[in-house]
């Protein structure tokens, strides 16, 4: 047997097979360290985009806990799995046709009904998210509510995962933030109106003029340039 | 929090910081009053120059060496860079039966994060069937860079602000190395995105009266800066998928491209695709073919930690330069100011511009500010390196990492309580993961590897020099010069993802498909031999090694 290292170690099992590994490490770097590759399950490493659920039980205790690979330190007698992928249905839909007034949501998502208010989805995000207040909230067609409350919402699909209505949450808070931005968020109105100024060639000439001038004129307009407090 | 959840990974009762970098804290807090009243005043041209060249990376000669072959044969660039670019095709071209076509498609796009996502939708509008496009990616759908910016996206869209304006700014702060025409397109175009991202329902962060909240980023001339919480990037990149979803455009993912496939004019066929799950390849003919793979972060040049995804490997770069693309301003490398350095779990992960612009100041070990807190990006990172080794006030973290502090404490103080949580939800979830409230407490930052300045060579369409080959995003290069400004990355995407994916639906209806072959790479292997280079290394790269070593020295293949 190789020399065990000089520095801390906890015990963790990779899918029930043990390996000891430096305390303090993400349970990502510690299946790097313990010899795993990944291709699956790793994306970011950021925290950003869901690609590194995992379900993990530690030793004498029965629960079982979710969290995110890369944002979650190894614990001493942890178990754990990856769940890459969850293969929660996703409904289609054209934003521009959709009937709003009659409750989008239900209408694409009817599973929605069968939410028993256990609230296993917010127990299990590994964002911290309220999802079960937001499942409510679709239910009574509450747009705004559900793109505000499943805002930070990084699709990991753990929820989705563990829910015994089996409610595709991350899918249904998508929906919600596009419809909201699309059709319920006040419009800027100085955003249109530049658009139509750059469309009428406003810009044209002094642009022109810019991606013409030799770099030192260039840099006498960029250093006396007049900067917004 | 929750209680019965482990989702805070210390226990909240203990110190976060060690005693050493308490003491530290001490002073900041005692200075903090006065420092929310005086500015540190700005760099003057030579000030910057001086910063850049005495502790720029990019400045450091043995860093870079000139590259042996190719388009940009003599070029400088960052050894790891040059060591991918000059490894051997990973794929041995007589193992291989290009004569069975797994996909005939009109668009091919390689890679499946915003840039390539963005190009599928705009070629659909030019007028390609959906079912006629493929994105191959290496990761899932989305797992890019793109989803991981925090900040924000530029564009000029305030009455004060011009596009004109805004070019000044990319034009100035690239130091005058872009293309013109693209930093134009860039400025040009981004009203306009803007608005297209609001029809495909973005949730950008607006007054009551529907006007977009905007703040200033190092470097910007006006307050242009869009954004979505800390977390613009995932907006952006979730409902720009969800629209490519809902297009029915088929991905491939875990599937990369690992070479082009050319005609013997050298024009670009289509590619091979590499199944990484199941060791198969895929033969792909294309009429027209978008690079979009992203960046080099995953490379660790000159061993600096990356905010960049797993798979920023360089691979588009390798690809495109085996046939015969050309390369820009690659001697330019992108160091975020502030990467965090404390904790150790997080170290090199963002910590984005977002505090700085909400008026969290860099700060020494003895609580002195000592830059002004919005210098462009390549200045702000090179005056933070200063502080820690040129003048000795860093704070050293119990693994040996140096950094400096963000007082995001200030933010709270300036703009009232709950704004830090409000707006910048990643960074206070990513610290309070690990027992740090950044309400409380300043943040450890050192500059991480961020951004590839330069790229692939694309002209204002999004087209290479090579035939059939278009490229967007962080991939091309020419748009930013030799320093992106913040905010300008997912614009780039957006604005060049959209250029390529149009230009190549029109190449697309114009022409056939052409013979598949790998001649260039067969004549690219040639030049590597003749430049006396050895067979050991192979790219690209698709992921990086993070193994253990104690693994690796006992690593067989026995399969």
């Amino acid at each position: 047997m190789p020399d065990k290292p000089e520095t801390e170690t906890v015990e963790i099992f990779i899918m029930g097979k043990k390996y000891e590994v430096p305390k303090g490490l993400t349970i990502m770097k510690a299946m790097e360290y313990s010899g795993y590759q990944y291709i699956r399950g790793v994306g970011c490493r950021g925290g950003f985009c869901g690609a590194c659920s995992t379900i993990y039980r530690l030793e004498g205790d029965y629960k079982l806990h979710t969290d995110l690979a890369c944002q979650t330190t190894v614990q001493d007698g942890m178990y754990l799995t990856q769940l890459p992928f969850t293969p929660a249905g996703r409904e289609q839909y054209d934003l521009e046709e959709l009937d709003i007034s009659n409750n989008p949501l239900l209408d694409l998502y009817p599973e929605l009904a069968r939410c028993v208010s256990c609230n296993t989805c917010t127990k299990t995000c590994p964002q911290d998210l309220e999802v079960m207040d937001f499942v409510n909230e679709a239910i009574k067609g509450n747009i705004e509510k559900v793109a505000e409350l499943s805002f930070d919402c990084i699709q990991c699909g753990l929820c989705a995962a563990r829910c015994p209505a089996e409610i595709p949450h991350h899918h249904v808070g998508q929906l919600a933030r596009r419809i909201y931005g699309r059709y319920q968020a006040p419009e800027s109105e100085h955003l249109e109106e530049r658009v139509e100024e750059i469309n009428n060639g406003v810009f044209d000439d002094e642009l022109e003029e810019l991606v013409n001038l030799p770099e030192e004129e260039l840099r006498i307009r960029y250093e006396n340039r007049e900067i917004e407090e | 929090m929750k209680t019965g959840k482990s989702k805070s990974n210390e226990n909240t009762e203990e110190d976060p910081y060690p005693e050493s970098m308490r003491e530290s804290i001490k002073k900041v807090e005692k200075t903090r009053e006065e420092r929310l009243e005086e500015e540190v005043d700005m760099m003057n041209p030579e000030e910057r120059d001086e910063v850049l060249n005495n502790f720029h990376p990019d400045y450091k000669e043995e860093g870079m060496r000139p590259l042996k072959v190719g388009p940009n044969k003599g070029d400088e660039m960052p050894l790891e860079l040059a060591d991918t670019l000059e490894a051997y095709p990973a794929v041995e071209p007589s193992k291989v039966d290009l004569t069975k076509v797994d996909y005939e498609v009109d668009v091919l796009v390689i890679g499946g994060g915003g840039a390539g996502t963005v190009a599928s939708l705009w070629a659909i509008k030019e007028g390609i069937n959906p079912s006629d496009i493929l994105i191959s990616t290496k990761l899932r759908h989305g797992d890019a860079n793109s989803m991981m910016a925090q900040g924000g996206i530029q564009a000029a869209d305030k009455e004060n602000d011009s596009p004109t304006a805004h070019f000044l700014d990319v034009i100035g702060g690239g130091h005058f190395a872009n293309k013109p025409e693209l930093a134009r397109a860039l400025a040009e175009d981004a009203p306009e995105i803007l608005n297209w991202h609001e029809d495909l329902g973005v949730m950008y962060d607006k007054n009551e009266d529907g006007s977009m909240q905007t703040l200033h980023g190092g470097g910007t001339s006006r307050k242009r800066l869009h954004s979505a919480k800390d977390y613009t990037g995932m907006e952006l990149m979730r409902t720009i998928r969800d629209k490519a979803r809902n297009l029915e455009v088929p991905v491939v993912e875990f599937s990369p491209a690992i070479e082009l496939l050319t005609d013997s004019d050298g024009t670009v066929t289509g590619a091979l695709l590499y199944n990484m799950e199941t060791d198969q390849y895929y033969v792909v003919r294309a009429k027209s073919v978008v690079m979009a793979t992203g960046g080099f972060g995953r490379l660790h040049i000159q061993d600096f930690p990356t905010t960049n995804h797993y798979g920023a490997t360089a691979d588009g770069l390798v690809m495109a330069y085996r046939a015969g693309a050309n390369l820009l301003d690659m001697d330019s490398v992108q160091y975020h100011p502030t990467g965090a350095a404390f904790p150790e779990q997080i170290v090199g992960l963002l910590v984005t511009e977002k505090v700085r612009g909400s008026g969290a100041i860099p700060v020494n070990r003895e609580g002195e500010a000592f830059v002004y807190n919005l210098e462009p990006r390549d200045v702000e990172a090179g005056a933070l390196i200063r502080e820690c080794y040129g003048r000795n006030n860093g704070i050293e973290t119990p693994t040996g990492m140096k950094g400096v502090w963000l007082d995001t404490p200030m933010i709270d103080m300036l703009h009232g309580e709950g704004t830090f949580e409000d707006n910048l939800a990643y960074i206070h979830r990513l610290y309070t993961r690990f027992g740090i409230d950044p309400t409380e407490d300043p943040l450890l930052v050192f500059p991480t590897l961020h951004y590839q300045n330069g790229g692939i060579e694309i002209n204002k369409e999004g087209k290479t020099a090579v035939e059939g080959l278009f490229a967007g995003g962080e991939v091309e290069g020419g748009v930013h010069g030799k320093n992106r400004l913040m905010g300008n990355s997912l614009l780039d995407y957006n604005v060049f993802g959209k250029r390529a994916g149009i230009a190549a639906a029109k190449r697309a209806k114009e022409s056939g498909w052409g013979e598949l072959t790998l001649e260039h790479a067969v004549k690219y292997a040639d030049q590597l031999d003749k430049a006396g280079i050895d067979e050991e290394k192979t790219s690209p790269m698709l992921v990086p090694e993070y193994r253990g070593e104690e693994t690796l020295s006992r690593s067989i293949d026995v399969l």
